[in-house]
């Protein structure tokens, strides 16, 4: 069985591109517009793995991984994140809420899945 | 389509949602309102779409975009005040950055040059002259930066094509350069996910691995945490992908192990003994108890120094060689909660509240409806015809089913419904672009956005209100010391509004400017031949005088509003969506048109109606009343002309019939009823027809697109028999009776054009 992503993304141009290139990679992709949302999701579906912007409304990336980390079913869940940031305080904040890696925005497809295979088991 | 051009597409429709967002959020800050929220929501859409544009590699709107957001940034963290002058020069970013959108989605050009000075402006919001002095540099360093990242990647892609070249196979397995990688994890890690197992499998993919655990470390059963990290590994790894590759591999973890990394030697077979070496330093590391995750300097101090000692220390025996990196304990007790199947899982999942459904297939159901709506028609005419009573099973039937069809209607309406919002939020680029052309101060307030018109209305609407906003600018409105002198702020108000209003949507732009001045308007219509030089017309039909075909009111014509096209033109457009425009002006104080549009274009509620044996539909929506008129309340007024004496008031009549070429002639007023009908333009007007057959909704089919424009008709229909009927452009029937009575009422040396 495939494995399951879940993308968390406000930006529906981002989470057109990752649905394009995670199903192109033969994962099953769930979304969520938001951190709230991506909880929301979360509840009610099982994800391998989580690839999550950092800047959204409602819920911002890092309390989204906060959240998800709380959840003992997605404590050991991989959980990358999205960063257009070149400077290390956002992955460094990310990190320390509990993120497993970052792919750096703008990303090619290849780099994406290459990201997603190295975190996923 | 090409699936990554649909995306495309999306992002550019997700642009105009942003950058909608971007102005609204920024325009609220400039009013003093907004809080941190708004800030942020202003910044995300700036975010979103610079990230959007890095993805598609539109390079011009990511330079731009970025300047823009790292000022936005500064705002962001309270280093720049949302002050007003600041927020002005964001505004304008924000009109410079739709621009880049436009250009990027290949339509129209940046302006370079005022681009360039945005970002200067932008850089010295944040960062004083120097940095706007960098501003060229700083870019460089963000496209660089990407560039860097590919780099990185295109070593795995080509490296191996260069060796081939440089010599045979053979020669370079024999070179192969080895790492050793000496690799303990710290507890942090394994809490992020991270697993030594994945990291050993990717190392295996770059090259071939000896992997030696050391497990000294691990506690007795009793006191053993299952999720604390007690293991380290020394990876030997024979790869000519070089350091870069290894240590990316790592990128994920570096900050939560302790790492270390050296060359040694081209071959590795022969130096597996040397593997164990570190093992007794890293032992001791492991002892201690694990650093807390924010340490990640002392971690990296300590790898340091087990790297330096590690040198001198004596080698021990305790490797254990191991094939392939499967072996690796699980670090965190996978939980229970996992193991359950994602039960029901699909659906709760959180169902979206909106759905994108491709236009044409609205449409298609508005069709079938309206077709249903014919349909409909038919059956009660032949259920009429065939005489049952009104009380049979059958007509009740009819009765619901015609409300249900009225029902489906409103709902399949609704569908297209929008607020007038997208329109609306055009405006204030408009305004400030107009304003500054003009030098005059101006005051955007609008009022109703939320009011829903039909997607083709709204769709269609954008060009008219622009023009009348560009209008009440430049021609409404005063310049500044004139309205100071006046005793008016110096600051016009241009007001924007929509509402429901009887079954229609009404707009009006209003401004508090001077309000028409009538005697130049009169003058320049007496100049152009527009009217006769003894005409009298009423205020009213003065101020209705600007939307002649041929008549401008600007003593010079201006930039802004005089670009050939008129207010006749705006009047086409309005009347083109089934619309009417009127005008109410107040000397001094200002002018108000409006705009008053069926809320859809699909359907009408009708007044069926008989003429010299024509069946003709009038809107409901114009119709005052209807009465039988007697023989003494008509007047005749010259050859043709007659008026109606409705109680207090003389009405023109309208023949129907002779207007519309079906008979010539004087009628017998007696014989047949009036409609009252009101019009935004004209007043008040008779409608003469021979019978009233009856009231019903109709479906509207375009003449223009099936046959072609006919004058003072709007559209046609189909009838519940399958006969096609007209329906009564009232409005334009008016004029169209207005210019007969004036051709033949005027004297033969009237300066009327159409005199002959």
């Amino acid at each position: 069985m495939s494995k399951t992503v879940l993308t968390v993304d406000d930006s529906r141009t981002m989470r057109d591109m990752l649905m394009l290139t995670l199903k192109n990679a033969g994962y099953r992709v769930v979304q969520a517009v938001d951190g709230a949302h991506g909880l929301e999701v979360l509840a009610g579906e099982t994800a391998d793995i989580i690839i999550t912007d950092i800047n959204m409304p409602r819920l911002d990336g890092f309390g989204f991984i906060e959240g998800v980390r709380q959840d003992p079913r997605h404590r050991a869940t991989p959980i990358l994140v999205l960063t257009t940031e070149s400077d290390g305080e956002k992955k460094t904040r990310a990190r320390n809420a509990g993120a497993t890696g970052w792919i750096v925005k703008p990303f090619n497809p290849d780099k994406l899945v290459d990201a997603v295979r190295r975190v996923a088991a | 389509m090409d699936p990554l051009e649909a995306i495309k597409a999306t992002f550019f429709q997700e642009c105009d949602e942003l950058l909608a967002d971007l102005e609204s959020g920024l325009l609220e800050l400039e009013g003093g309102g907004g809080d941190i929220e708004t800030v942020n929501a202003v910044f995300r859409a700036v975010h979103s779409v610079k990230g959007g544009a890095g993805a598609f590699g539109l390079e011009p709107l990511v330079r731009f975009a970025h300047v823009f957001e790292t000022t936005l940034d500064d705002m962001r963290s309270g280093k720049l005040a949302t002050e007003p002058a600041a927020v002005k020069v964001m505004l304008r970013a924000a009109d410079v950055l739709a621009d880049h959108v436009s250009a990027a989605r290949g339509q129209g050009a940046v302006d370079e040059a005022g681009s360039l000075r945005l970002v200067a402006e932008l850089k010295a919001l944040c960062g004083g002259p120097a940095a706007a002095a960098g501003a060229d540099g700083d870019d460089e360093v963000v496209m660089v930066d990407t560039e860097v990242e590919d780099d990185g990647f295109g070593d795995f892609d080509f490296t191996p094509v260069i060796v081939e070249i440089e010599g045979p196979a053979e020669a370079e397995v024999a070179a192969m350069p080895t790492w050793r990688i000496g690799f303990k994890p710290s507890r942090a890690m394994y809490a992020k996910a991270n697993e030594t197992a994945l990291l050993l499998r990717e190392l295996d993919r770059i090259g071939a691995c000896q992997v030696t655990l050391n497990a000294d470390a691990l506690p007795d059963f009793d006191a053993l945490d299952p999720e604390d990290s007690y293991f380290s590994w020394i990876i030997d790894i024979e790869t000519d992908q070089g350091e870069a590759a290894i240590r990316e591999v790592f990128e994920f973890v570096e900050d939560d192990c302790e790492i270390t990394l050296e060359a040694i030697g081209p071959s590795a077979t022969s130096d597996a003994p040397l593997a164990p070496s570190e093992a007794p330093e890293l032992a001791v590391a492991a002892a201690e108890p694990a650093a807390p995750d924010g340490d990640v300097l002392a971690l990296l101090e300590r790898a340091k120094l087990a790297a330096a000692e590690m040198q001198a220390a004596a080698p021990s025996s305790a490797a254990v060689s191991t094939e392939p990196p499967r072996a690796a304990p699980p670090p965190a007790p996978a939980p229970a909660a996992a193991l359950h199947p994602a039960d029901n899982g699909d659906a709760k999942a959180a169902a979206g509240t909106t759905i994108r459904v491709d236009l044409e297939r609205v449409d298609r159901l508005i069709d079938l409806v309206g077709e249903l709506v014919i349909n409909q028609a038919m059956l009660t005419q032949r259920v009429g015809e065939s005489g049952l009573a009104r009380s049979s099973t059958v007509s009740v039937g009819l009765e619901d089913l015609e409300h249900l069809t009225r029902e489906i209607q409103d709902s399949v309406m609704a569908i297209r419904a929008q607020p007038v919002k997208s329109v609306f939020q055009r405006m204030p680029r408009l305004v400030r672009e107009v304003a500054a052309m003009t030098n005059k101060q101006v005051r955007l307030t609008t009022e109703g956005e939320n009011t829903e018109v039909d997607k083709t209305v709204i769709e269609r609407l954008s060009d008219p209100l622009i023009h009348m906003i560009r209008n009440a600018i430049d021609h409404g409105l005063e310049k500044p010391e004139v309205r100071v002198a006046a005793g008016k702020p110096a600051e016009g108000v241009v007001k924007l509004c929509a509402l429901h209003r009887s079954g229609r949507i009404v707009i009006e732009v209003s401004d508090d400017g001077a309000g028409i001045n009538r005697e130049r308007v009169k003058q320049i219509a007496l100049d152009k031949g527009l009217i006769a030089a003894d005409a009298t017309l009423t205020d009213e039909e003065t101020d209705n005088l600007i939307f002649l075909p041929g008549f401008s009111t600007a003593a010079t014509v201006s930039d802004i509003s005089g670009r050939g096209v008129g207010m006749d033109v705006v009047r086409r457009q309005v009347q083109a969506l089934g619309g009417r425009i009127s005008i109410t002006s107040n000397p001094g104080k200002g002018s108000t048109f409006s705009l008053s549009l069926p809320l859809t274009l699909a359907v009408l509620d009708g007044m069926v109606v008989g003429v010299s044996g024509h069946t003709l539909v009038t809107p409901l929506t114009a119709i005052i009343e209807t009465l039988q008129p007697k023989t003494n309340d008509v007047r005749l007024l010259g050859p043709n002309g007659a008026v109606l004496a409705v109680r207090d008031a003389y009405v023109p009549l309208v023949d129907v019939g002779a207007v519309l070429g079906y008979r010539k002639g004087p009628t017998d007023w007696t014989t047949g009823v009036v409609l009252l009908v009101e019009s935004e333009v004209g007043g008040r007007a008779a409608l003469l027809v021979d019978a009233i057959q009856g009231q019903r909704q109709v479906v509207i089919k375009s003449l223009e697109a099936n046959y072609q424009r006919v004058e003072g008709i709007a559209a046609a229909t189909i009838l519940g028999d399958g006969r096609v009927a007209l329906i009564l452009d009232v409005d334009a029937l008016i004029d169209v009776r207005r210019k007969d009575a004036r051709r033949s009422a005027a004297p033969p040396a009237a300066r009327l054009p159409l005199a002959s």
